[in-house]
């Protein structure tokens, strides 16, 4: 599958919502865990090689588990592979919480799931659509009552 | 760099809806110099937009997506193509190339420009944070209206009775509402409970995202490495991280009116 690596790149050079060094391991043979920085930015999970500029991987953190496998250490696996593990071993059990949590929230998927809650409970309260001042009521995106997984 | 892109195009091919899809013609950069003609040529390709990613198929029916454009920093805008229905997704990085995309009509062109210039993580959470401020607000004047005295009270609260946004209190619950019965037991992230992030087919309301100390312009995020977001507690309502937190603090409100109401009630009945 091709992709726009430049962007994503780019994207790993922002700012980020979190990031820290944390001893990690990628779900292959081993499984050995190795110091890296971690870096979430929006819905992506970059990673470095501490001293390195550009990433060694991403990613995308849509449709995935957030697991916390001990007191600190999580790990995320993905719906179709769930055996399939990035393991993280955090210094502390809150920086493990922190981290949990950070990422529990980091999908888009999450952010609509609590646009529409918070639409839904801001027009029970008013009797109005928030959104109608925007003009983007009508957006598929932001459909109330929508069944998305 | 490496990417999950099995899960990727998982994510891609799943049955959870799309926010726009359909076809558009791609047009093509010509790598081989054996090219016969010298315009440009296009492919066309079915497209899926899912949050902030493109993704593009070579059939409507293909398993698997040929290519997947990251649209996080894009800007999205009608293009001066010899084609009609032309739009270009651009980078700010000079050196990018943009994606050349051509739509069916007019109709198709304005509704992908739309939807793609809305497609943005950071738009989503701009949206999201603006309402959850509206939400306070809306908390807030109802806690005002509890505070007023007695008799401006009383007729406050019939019309609060009477007003449509307090009936659902009352009401069968609806699909959304549903969520109550399932969140004080599963919405809360602490306490070591693995709150799974994939629903497995329910609907499953979210834990409010954090309250962000952050200035409404920067919008993608706090620099500072292993900072956790700001917690403020506000005098109406509690620090948002725990979603079944803010459910029982709402819940006491209505404790509170409900209870207040029915000793009216006793006292206006000898």
């Amino acid at each position: 599958m091709r992709y726009n690596e430049r962007e994503l790149l780019s994207l790993a050079r922002q700012p980020a919502e979190k990031a820290a060094e944390i001893r990690m391991s990628v779900p292959k043979k081993g499984n050995v865990l190795k110091k890296r920085l971690v870096k979430l930015v929006v819905n992506f999970l970059f990673y470095f090689r501490t001293d390195e500029a550009e990433p060694i991987g991403a990613l995308l953190l849509e449709h995935c588990k957030i697991t916390k496998e001990e007191e600190n250490v999580f790990s995320i696996s993905f719906i179709e592979e769930p055996e399939r593990k990035y393991c993280f071993e955090c210094a502390t059990k809150e920086q493990c919480q922190e981290w949990v949590e950070a990422l529990r929230r980091a999908s888009y998927e999450f952010l609509r799931r609590s646009l529409i809650f918070y639409r839904n409970e801001i027009q029970k309260m008013t009797g109005k659509d928030p959104l109608e001042q925007y003009g983007i009521s009508e957006e598929a995106r932001f459909q109330l009552g929508a069944h998305r997984q | 760099m490496k990417l999950n892109e099995r899960s990727v195009a998982h994510y891609a091919t799943c049955d959870s809806p799309a926010d726009h899809a359909g076809f558009l013609r791609k047009r093509v950069e010509r790598h081989h110099h054996h090219a016969h003609h010298h315009g440009t040529s296009y492919q066309r390709r079915w497209f899926v937009l899912k949050g902030n990613l493109l993704f593009y198929f070579e059939e409507r029916d293909s398993r698997e997506p040929v290519g997947l454009v990251v649209l996080e920093g894009c800007t999205v805008e009608l293009c001066e193509a010899a084609e009609e229905f032309a739009f270009a997704i651009r980078f700010d990085d000079a050196g990018a190339k943009a994606y050349v995309l051509v739509a069916d009509g007019q109709a198709a062109m304005e509704a992908w420009v739309k939807a793609l210039s809305r497609a943005s993580f950071d738009y989503m959470r701009l949206v999201v944070r603006e309402l959850e401020k509206q939400l306070e607000e809306a908390c807030k004047s109802l806690a005002a209206c509890r505070k007023s005295p007695w008799r401006s009270s009383s007729s406050g609260r019939k019309r609060h009775l009477s007003n449509p946004a307090l009936q659902p209190l009352q009401e069968k619950p609806t699909t959304l509402e549903n969520g109550y019965s399932t969140w004080s037991s599963g919405g809360c992230v602490a306490g070591g409970a693995t709150c799974t992030d994939h629903d497995g087919g329910q609907p499953k309301p979210p834990p409010l995202p954090p309250r962000r100390r952050l200035a409404a312009s920067s919008a993608t995020g706090s620099p500072a490495p292993g900072l956790s977001p700001a917690m403020l507690e506000s005098p109406v309502s509690p620090e948002t991280i725990c979603f079944s937190k803010l459910h029982n603090w709402y819940g006491q409100e209505i404790a509170v009116l409900r209870r207040e109401w029915q000793e009216r009630q006793k006292r206006g009945h000898p």
